[in-house]
């Protein structure tokens, strides 16, 4: 039986103003656990990147933190709530709270851009048309999309979807914003104006962030704080600039861009996602 | 693995494939029918899109088919009839076969093809590219968001289409009719209203409902169940089609043995 690594980070003590909260939490896809127990803290207001490589379990958490994916066992604290055992209107309600940018967007391909940011106002608003109409305008202007309403998703650049998407997690006025992989795919450029934006929505709104990355350049511009996901387990949680300065050997070899020895098979693929211990290795 | 154990896993596959389907159909009823009276927001005008596009655009492909099916039962009927000297038969082994089970089965073909398909791959390419998870987040339901509207829709338009193709089917055996059978437009229309009870076009039109039903079920949930890449779109959309033809299929033998048997009581 393989034993999975233990996390090395005590459970966090729940802050006053911390806005996200997570204690000893695990995920696991079937029988296979991919985070173990996960403990970490996103004070309000501060933005927090989840660095890693592939398959460091950096996504599962932020879908987790999200809700797409249930902990089998934890707690997410959001905005004082349990995310991870409250009911399924509390979740809702809480959900009103927070945004999401998917790495691809995530659009609604059907609707124009305009309609799917006004998308969460019509159904979760009392908000007339007229009004709805204006509050579109806004979150564009504030995205730097202003007149691009009645685009469709398909019409738009890959970092102009990224900004859509990003107007339409705004649409509610959410305390906390997710982002995923907000950079990637992106010219270095484009991928500027984005971490631009995030840094002048922090600033201008205050929100809680957290964003999944594995872009290095990107993640030190934005980040107050930064933790390294590797194999499932938390190995570095402190601000950029301590992060920097770490001698955690995988957080080195991570920031120095250092190559790890080839994948020989399917047993070693998913102990790097796992990171139990093949058992024909113990 | 033995043969009993294929089979017992197999059932439990299929039991639990109904299942899903059932509780699919029993979340989107519940979003048309209850939830508006909870003060929840029906998406009504995504159903009349969903309608328009279900019942309104089929209308050309359907007429065409149902037309050529009644023309080529009445080819059929004639062959054998004319042996007996009863052509003039004609008229109600077109409209009975029509409206009790050619007029439902086929308008359900043509709508498995164009929207059956079509529901798996909107699904099916929303879940791809996350669009399904971005609902979800932004604490929208898909079911009452994608699905209910499309249930309004089939379940409506479905029935409706039917009623159209058995007419289309009776002008289809009617030119036969007229053409070689010493039929005029008139007689044949009437022999046709002497041969048909109401419960012929019931028993077509709530078969034709249940059918609506098991295409939206079947095409929405390969549409959720699509996997990573675009490739397994093209998958769901198969199964869709080939799941929905079957399990249509098994709705008709099951409703027709009904009706069958409450007729003979």
């Amino acid at each position: 039986m393989s034993t999975p690594p233990k996390p090395n980070l005590t459970p966090a003590k729940a802050s006053s103003n911390a806005a996200i909260s997570v204690r000893n939490l695990r995920v696991k896809y079937g029988e296979r656990e991919i985070l173990h127990g996960i403990n970490f803290e996103v004070p309000s207001g501060e933005t927090m990147v989840i660095l890693g490589g592939s398959g460091s379990g950096k996504s599962t958490l932020l879908r987790t933190l999200v809700g797409l994916e249930k902990p089998s066992s934890g707690e997410i604290w959001i905005q004082g709530k349990d995310f991870a055992s409250i009911s399924d209107e509390d979740r809702d309600q809480l959900r009103k709270k927070m945004g999401m940018s998917f790495q691809g967007g995530a659009l609604f391909g059907s609707m124009t851009v305009g309609e799917n940011v006004a998308l969460p106002l019509r159904e979760h608003t009392p908000l007339d048309e007229s009004t709805i109409e204006i509050m579109v305008r806004l979150k564009l202007d504030q995205v730097g999309l202003s007149g691009f309403e009645n685009y469709m998703p398909a019409q738009l650049s890959g970092g102009m979807k990224k900004r859509a998407a990003i107007a339409r997690a705004l649409a509610m006025d959410p305390e906390v914003l997710f982002f995923d992989e907000p950079s990637a795919g992106l010219d270095p450029i484009i991928a500027a104006g984005i971490d631009e934006l995030i840094l002048k929505l922090k600033k201008a709104f205050r929100i809680t962030i957290v964003v999944v990355t594995h872009e290095l350049a990107s993640a030190f511009l934005i980040a107050d704080r930064m933790i390294v996901l590797d194999k499932g387990v938390i190995v570095a949680d402190d601000t950029s600039q301590n992060l920097q300065k770490s001698t955690q050997p995988r957080v080195r070899q991570f920031l120095d861009r250092v190559p790890e020895p080839e994948l020989t098979g399917e047993i070693d693929y998913l102990q790097m996602l796992t990171g139990d211990i093949p058992p024909q290795r113990q | 693995m033995p043969f009993t154990e294929t089979v017992g896993a197999a059932t439990i596959e299929s039991l639990a494939y109904v299942g899903g389907l059932a509780r699919l159909t029993g979340g989107a009823a519940r979003a048309v029918f209850i939830a508006p009276f909870q003060g929840k927001k029906f998406h009504f005008g995504r159903a009349v899109h969903q309608a328009m596009s279900v019942g309104v655009e089929a209308l050309p492909i359907t007429s065409l088919i149902s037309f050529f099916v009644g023309t080529i039962l009445a080819l059929n009927a004639a062959y054998e009839l004319r042996k007996f000297g009863a052509l003039h038969l004609v008229a109600s082994a077109v409209a009975v076969s029509m409206t009790r089970e050619l007029g439902p089965l086929m308008t359900a073909i043509v709508v498995i093809g164009r929207s059956g398909s079509a529901f798996a791959a909107e699904i099916g390419t929303m879940k791809v590219n996350e669009e399904i998870d971005a609902m979800e987040t932004m604490a929208l339901e898909p079911v009452p968001f994608l699905v209910a509207p499309k249930f309004l829709a089939m379940i409506l338009m479905v029935p409706c289409l039917t009623c159209w193709a058995d007419f289309m089917g009776v002008l289809g055996g009617g030119l036969f009719g007229v053409m070689t059978a010493g039929f005029t437009w008139g007689t044949y229309i009437q022999a046709t209203l002497d041969s048909l009870m109401t419960h012929d076009i019931l028993n077509g039109l709530l078969k034709a409902m249940m059918f609506g039903l098991v295409i939206t079920a079947v095409g929405c949930q390969e549409g959720f169940a699509t996997g990573l890449g675009s490739e397994q779109v093209g998958r769901s959309t198969t199964e869709a089609v080939v799941k929905s033809i079957f399990l249509v299929v098994m709705v008709d033998l099951i409703f027709t043995t009904l009706f069958y048997i409450t007729a003979a009581h």
